[in-house]
C-alpha cells in the first residue's frame, strides 16, 4: 500500500525530478513522474522519448534529473531501454556493474511516442520480455509540437490537424485502445491509471515494478494548453473522465482483468467533455448527435471492460 | 603468433572476430548480405564459444537504438547491417555519433532501393557519410577480419568515442571464401582489451543526463566536438594499426598507396575493387605503363592531408565511385576534388558497379586510357553531361 509519507520522504533532499524545469503551469506530467519515481523502491534509470517531458527538463547545460536519464529519439525509447536492460544483465553476469543491486528501468513517453511512432519498438520490446516499466503519459495529442491529433486523440476532439469547422467536427476517428494492445502481448502487468488518482497510480507502479517481465502503464494526464482548461480545473476534469467511465482505472495481471476503481455514480460523459475547449464545438449546432455517439461508445466500451473484469 | 590460414567468407571472418572480441551485447536484425555475420555470431553463442547477450530486435532502427543504450550503459556492443537497414537506422547512427556511443557495426555494403537489389554498391555507406560515424573499408575477407578487431580499440579510445563502421562489399566479400589468417583467441582478446567509457548510465551514485536538448546557444559547439573526435581518429587508427601489425604482420594505413612511385595516372577507390585494380596495375606496370592506385582504408575520417600528399604530383587521377549523387558529384570524387583543390591534377570521375554490376579488369585498363570520366559498364548512351 503506497503511503503519502513514503512519497514525501523520497522527495526530500535531492528529489528525482527537481523543480525549475520548463513544463507548463498546470501540466500533469511532473505529478505523474514524481508519483512513479517516488514509489519505486530501487534506484531507477529513466529513458525518455522525445516530447514535452524531455524538452522541458533537460535544456543543455541544465537538467532537472537527479537520477540517470537517457534520451535518444522519439520512436525508439523501448528499443533504447532494451539495450540498457540487456547491458545491465550482461554486466551483472560478468561483474562489471558500477554498483551492486537491482535497478528499475523506466520509460517515460507521451502518447505520440507510444501509440504512434513508438509502437513498433514498444511491441518488439514487450515481445522480447525485457524487465522494464513503460509509462505512457497520455495527454491525447502531440502537445509538444502544438496540439496535433494522435492515435490517442478521442473522437470529436478539435486539434490543430483535426480542426473543427463548418465542414468538420474535429477528429473523425475513435482513439486506439493502446492498453488493450499492450494486453495482447501477454506481458505480466498492464494497467490504466489517471494523474488525478495518485494513490491508485502509485499502487499500480508498485505492482508493475515488481512484475517478472515487461509492464505497461497508460496514464491519462491533463494538458491545459491542448485540452483548453484552466490549470486549477485539471483534477475535476480528470475525475469526470474516470467517473464517466471514459477512462476506467483497471489492471490486467497475468491476463486477469480487475477494476481498481468503480465510480459510485457514473456521470454523463458530457461532464468530461464540457470543461475542455477542445470539445466546445460539440456543444453548439449539430454537436448533439456527436455527443450521443461519444456517450454510446463510452457505454459500449465500459460494458465490454466490465464483462472482462467479471469473467 | 598467427594461426594457419582458414578458408572463410568475409561474413564468417567477421563473425570469428566478434567471437574473439566477445562483446557484451549484440542487437541484431537480419538483412542480406550481412546475415551470415549475425548468424555466425549467434551460433558461437549457442555453442558456448561466445558469451554476449543477443537482442533480436524488430528492426534495424531498434538495433542501433538498443546498441546506443547498451554502449552508454557500459557494455561493449556490436551490430551489423546493410542497405535498407542502414537507411532505416540512419537517424540513430547520427545520434550514436553525437552521443559518443562507441558502437562497432559491420556493414555488408549493398545498393539502396529502388529498385530493390541485394548486391553491392556503396550507396548505403554514403547515405550516412555525414553522420559522424567512422567508416573503414576492407578490400577482402582478411582485411574485414583485421579491421573488425581494430574497430573496438578505435571506437572506444577516449579521444575518439565514436561509432565505427567496418564496411565490406556485399557478396563480393561477405559471401566469397578465401584464405584468412586469424589471430590466436587470447592474442586477439588481449589486443582488444576491456571496454571502458567515461560515464556509465548505470552508475546511479553519479547520475548523468544523457541526450539532452540543446538550443542555438550550445548546439554548434556540441556538434563541433564531433569534428575534433574525427580528427583524433586518424592518429589513433595509425597507432592501433601499428600495434596490430606487431601481432599480425599485417599493416594498415588510412590511405594505402600501391605502385604510386613515379605514376602519372592513379586510380582512387574503396573496397574490393582495390584488389582488382592492383592486378591490373601489376600487368600495366609490367608493360611499362606508369600507373598506380591509392586505396582509401578510411573514408570517414577522410585523410585529406595524406590523400593530397600522395596524389598532388600525379598528372591524372581517376576516381572510381560505387555510388552516385544524382544532380551532384559522386561522393568519393567530391572528396578528392576537395582534397586536391589548387593542385594541377587532372581529376576524372568514373561511376561503376551500381547494384552489383561487375567491374572487369579490361574496364579498369580502359580507365587508364580514357580521356574523360564515364559510367563504366552502363548500357546505352549516358545522360548528357
Amino acid at each position: 500500500m503506497s503511503r503519502l509519507k513514503t512519497l514525501v520522504r523520497n522527495e526530500a533532499g535531492t528529489p528525482p525530478l527537481r523543480g525549475g524545469h520548463a513544463l507548463c503551469q498546470g501540466c500533469g506530467i511532473p505529478m505523474v513522474v514524481r508519483t512513479i519515481v517516488d514509489t519505486i523502491d530501487t534506484p531507477v534509470v529513466v529513458v525518455s522519448a522525445t516530447g514535452c517531458l524531455e524538452v522541458a527538463t533537460t535544456r543543455f547545460p541544465t537538467t532537472a534529473w537527479n537520477v540517470p536519464w537517457l534520451h535518444v529519439a522519439f520512436e525508439n525509447a523501448a528499443a533504447v531501454v532494451s539495450g540498457v536492460e540487456v547491458a545491465y544483465r550482461a554486466l551483472a553476469k560478468r561483474g562489471g556493474l558500477p554498483q551492486d543491486g537491482p535497478i528499475t528501468f523506466l520509460v517515460l513517453a507521451g502518447d505520440g511516442g507510444t501509440y504512434d511512432i513508438g509502437l513498433q519498438a514498444l511491441s518488439g520490446a514487450l515481445e522480447r520480455g525485457h524487465h522494464f516499466l513503460f509509462v505512457c503519459y497520455d495527454n491525447e495529442a502531440y502537445m509538444n509540437t502544438g496540439v496535433q491529433r494522435s492515435g490517442a486523440t478521442p473522437f470529436g476532439a478539435n486539434t490543430t490537424t483535426s480542426p473543427a469547422g463548418v465542414a468538420a467536427l474535429g477528429k473523425a476517428q475513435q482513439r486506439k485502445d493502446m492498453t488493450a494492445i499492450a494486453v495482447a502481448h501477454h506481458i505480466p502487468y498492464v494497467a490504466q491509471a489517471a494523474s488525478s488518482h495518485w494513490q491508485d497510480l502509485s499502487e499500480k507502479v508498485e505492482r508493475a515494478a515488481h512484475a517478472d517481465g515487461p509492464a505497461f502503464l497508460n496514464v491519462l494526464t491533463n494538458c491545459p494548453v491542448g485540452w483548453g482548461h484552466e490549470p486549477r480545473h485539471a483534477i475535476e476534469i480528470l475525475n469526470a473522465g474516470v467517473d464517466s467511465c471514459y477512462w476506467p482505472l483497471y489492471e490486467v495481471v497475468d491476463g486477469r482483468y480487475r477494476l481498481t476503481y468503480t465510480p459510485e455514480t457514473i456521470v454523463p460523459v458530457e461532464e468530461w467533455l464540457r470543461p475542455q475547449k477542445r470539445f466546445a464545438h460539440l456543444f453548439t449546432g449539430e454537436g448533439a448527435a456527436v455527443l450521443r455517439e461519444i456517450q454510446r461508445h463510452v457505454d459500449d466500451e465500459w460494458e465490454a471492460l466490465a464483462a472482462r473484469c467479471e469473467s | 603468433m598467427a594461426t594457419e590460414a582458414r578458408i572463410l567468407t568475409g561474413g564468417q571472418a567477421v563473425a570469428e572476430a566478434m567471437r574473439q572480441i566477445d562483446p557484451d551485447v549484440v542487437p541484431m536484425y537480419p538483412i542480406t548480405p550481412q546475415t551470415p555475420i549475425i548468424q555466425g555470431f549467434a551460433t558461437f553463442v549457442a555453442q558456448g564459444r561466445a558469451h554476449g547477450e543477443l537482442v533480436d530486435v524488430e528492426s534495424e532502427h531498434s538495433a542501433m537504438s538498443a546498441a546506443i543504450g547498451a554502449a552508454l550503459a557500459g557494455a561493449r556492443t556490436i551490430t551489423a547491417t546493410s542497405s535498407q537497414g542502414l537507411a532505416l537506422m540512419a537517424e540513430v547512427v547520427y545520434i550514436a555519433a553525437s552521443m559518443r556511443a562507441p558502437v562497432v557495426m559491420a556493414v555488408g555494403n549493398r545498393a539502396l532501393s529502388g529498385p530493390i537489389n541485394i548486391h553491392c554498391d556503396h550507396s548505403d555507406s554514403m547515405l550516412v557519410r555525414d553522420s559522424g560515424a567512422i567508416q573503414l573499408f576492407a578490400e577482402n575477407a582478411q582485411e574485414a577480419y583485421d579491421l573488425m578487431l581494430i574497430a573496438p580499440r578505435l571506437a572506444e579510445h577516449p579521444d575518439v568515442l565514436l561509432p565505427v563502421l567496418i564496411c565490406q562489399d556485399g557478396f563480393t566479400i561477405t559471401h566469397s571464401a578465401e584464405p584468412v589468417v586469424l589471430l590466436e583467441d587470447d592474442v586477439a582478446r588481449e589486443f582488444v582489451g576491456e571496454y571502458r567509457i567515461p560515464n556509465s548510465l548505470l552508475d546511479v551514485r553519479y547520475p548523468t543526463t544523457q541526450g539532452p536538448f540543446a538550443m542555438p546557444d550550445y548546439y554548434f559547439e556540441l556538434r563541433h566536438q564531433q569534428l575534433a573526435a574525427m580528427q583524433a581518429a586518424l592518429p589513433v587508427f595509425e597507432q592501433m594499426a601499428s600495434e596490430f601489425y606487431a601481432l599480425s604482420g599485417r599493416r594498415y594505413h588510412s590511405v594505402e598507396p600501391y605502385a604510386l612511385d613515379g605514376a602519372d595516372h592513379a586510380i582512387v577507390c574503396l573496397g574490393s575493387t582495390g584488389g582488382t585494380v592492383k592486378d591490373v596495375v601489376d600487368e600495366l606496370r609490367a608493360e611499362g605503363e606508369a600507373v598506380g592506385l591509392l586505396e582509401l582504408r578510411s573514408f570517414r575520417p577522410l585523410p585529406r592531408h595524406d590523400v593530397r600528399t600522395a596524389l598532388d604530383s600525379i598528372r591524372t587521377v581517376s576516381v572510381l565511385d560505387r555510388a552516385d549523387s544524382p544532380g551532384g558529384a559522386p561522393p568519393l570524387f567530391a572528396e578528392l576534388a576537395a582534397a586536391l583543390h589548387g593542385t594541377e591534377v587532372d581529376l576524372r570521375s568514373f561511376v561503376y558497379g551500381l547494384g552489383g554490376r561487375d567491374l572487369h579488369p579490361e574496364q579498369i585498363r580502359a580507365v587508364f586510357t580514357e580521356d574523360s570520366g564515364a559510367y563504366i559498364g552502363l548500357r546505352g548512351a549516358p545522360c548528357p553531361a
